[in-house]
């Protein structure tokens, strides 16, 4: 049996290249000056004193999270009743309506948001709002399908057990059924929040060239100026950002989870 | 109450789909349009599917798409399902290690990834191009199938395998004739989600790629300031295919169930 364990060790040299190597070029050249070649390293904090000097780029990182959070609540707030409708319908419509919710998702995201383009050019909005808009139709479905899946595992004769002992429909929901599908509700906020902060070609398609968030940021320092390292550096700020958000979000949820059992 | 109440889930339900489908019907009318504009139906033509035939670029792109998810798919469904297996043999430590780098590239969000692997290939002086933009697709292809493969080796009897090679199977046999059909339904569907992962890339697809090779979403996001009708066509096509095929996957299975049925009863 141990000559199967044997069968792992390729992978483990291209993970090692295809996935370690990449994220410490990221640092590597996050902290080193431009145009340096290995064998003359010169590290450097420049890139991330540039970055917080000029007001402009946490001017943008700032937008980046706000658009990212108000597009997470419109998709709690509008995927919640979604799912909770779905799960509440009887077995055949329920499959029925998961299809037709799965099935938009299967075509690309990029012809969908281009879809919009079209729509959106009827109606005298902002490129603010047609960016909210292209964000909540990219992520709502994951919203609704994570927190369907947590109401329908969810065990329906405790909705009886909260009837029976007298607790009238509102009280049923807040106390039972809200509490039980939040797992659904944080997973849903991971997929919805974490790819809208670096969406890039939302903003770019929706928004025309003018609306810049953090992934065009990064976007644009590596394919249009080719300054790396500041890409780089803007891409770790960013996604150590996210790690502390993602962090904060399960701590939340891991306290909830303890106060429901005390 | 109960009715009004029911009467409003539905017609939350109805706004739903409605929200989810407009763009797409939308896209599917225009393409139709006798003229460019994006808000006026002038009239119907099939202009703009004869000259998205003839865009050379469009249909690159399209070839591009298919070949690199029917490659990459290829690969990195092997390299997936032979990486699971010997995973699931390991010891602790390694498998929680190898999972938890495995998790990065899903943790992290995807434009990371991406410029990871640009930075990676340009540091090992690699020309960008077809085959850059394959390897990066093989290689975030990969974890996904581990992850549809995993589930069935911990369902399958650890004593099957062993029985086999008690029974005189050669290792390879053992894999082969035993492993692999037991966990033939995991490998599957990490297959089409490798595929349909890959025939939608965009972010990673943008940063790995070279000059003149574009995927489907490359094109249409280098259409950001230009209008192009054609692209609705393309959208229409791409639309009415994955209908059909999503039909077909949730239907036969129904008409395949009735048949038996029916063979039973006869029987």
């Amino acid at each position: 049996m141990k000559s199967f364990a044997r069968m792992l060790y390729p992978y483990l040299v291209w993970i090692a290249i295809m996935i370690l190597a990449p994220m410490l070029l990221i640092v590597l050249y996050a902290f080193t000056k431009q145009g340096n070649s290995v064998l003359t390293l010169q590290f450097t904090l420049d890139n991330f004193a540039r970055f917080f000097s000029d007001s402009i780029f946490p001017n943008v990182l700032w937008r980046s999270l706000k658009i990212a959070l108000i597009t997470t609540v419109i998709c709690v707030l509008l995927g919640y009743p979604a799912a909770y409708f779905i799960a509440k319908l009887d077995g055949n419509r329920k499959s029925v309506m998961v299809l037709l919710i799965t099935l938009p998702m299967w075509i690309n995201m990029l012809v969908r948001t281009y879809a919009w383009r079209g729509i959106l050019l009827n109606f005298p909005v902002s490129s603010e709002f047609k960016v909210f808009v292209g964000m909540v139709y990219n992520f709502i479905p994951f919203m609704i399908l994570q927190i369907y899946t947590s109401l329908t595992k969810m065990d329906q004769s405790l909705l009886t057990a909260a009837e029976d002992l007298g607790a009238n429909k509102v009280q049923t929901f807040l106390r039972v059924t809200l509490p039980l599908s939040m797992p659904g509700v944080i997973s849903g906020i991971t997929l919805v929040f974490l790819p809208a902060v670096s969406s890039f070609f939302i903003p770019k398609l929706l928004g025309g060239g003018d609306y810049v968030l953090v992934g065009n940021l990064i976007e644009n320092y590596f394919i249009s100026t080719g300054d790396w390292n500041f890409g780089s550096a803007i891409s770790l700020i960013m996604a150590v950002i996210i790690m502390i958000s993602m962090f904060i979000t399960k701590k939340v949820d891991y306290e909830n989870k303890g106060e429901t059992r005390a | 109450m109960k009715k009004l109440k029911s009467l409003f889930s539905r017609f939350y339900l109805v706004l739903v789909l409605a929200f989810f489908y407009l763009p797409i019907l939308y896209v599917i009318v225009f393409s139709f349009n006798d003229s460019k504009s994006l808000s006026k139906f002038t009239g119907f033509s099939l202009q703009w599917y004869e000259k998205m035939f003839a865009n050379r670029t469009i249909m690159e792109s399209i070839y591009y798409t298919v070949v690199i998810a029917v490659i990459a798919t290829v690969v990195s469904t092997i390299v997936g399902t032979i990486a699971a297996i010997g995973l699931s043999k390991s010891k602790r430590i390694v498998k929680e290690l190898t999972l938890q780098i495995n998790n990065l590239p899903m943790m992290n969000p995807e434009i990371v990834t991406a410029i990871g692997l640009m930075l990676l290939f340009t540091s090992l002086n690699i020309k960008t191009g077809f085959m850059t933009l394959l390897l990066a697709h093989i290689a975030f292809c990969i974890p996904y199938v581990m992850l549809s493969i995993m589930p069935k080796l911990r369902q399958m009897d650890p004593n099957l395998p062993e029985a086999a090679l008690d029974l005189g199977a050669t290792p390879w046999q053992a894999l082969i004739k035993v492993i692999v059909p037991e966990i033939m339904p995991g490998i599957v569907s990490g297959a089409l989600i490798a595929f349909t992962m890959s025939f939608d890339d965009f972010v990673i697809s943008f940063f790995t790629t070279g000059p003149g090779i574009n995927n489907i979403s490359i094109y249409v996001y280098s259409m950001y300031k230009r209008i192009n009708p054609s692209i609705n066509a393309l959208s229409t096509i791409i639309v009415v295919m994955i209908t059909v095929v999503l039909i077909l996957v949730n239907v036969i299975p129904l008409v395949k169930e009735r048949k038996l049925k029916k063979n039973e009863k006869l029987g």
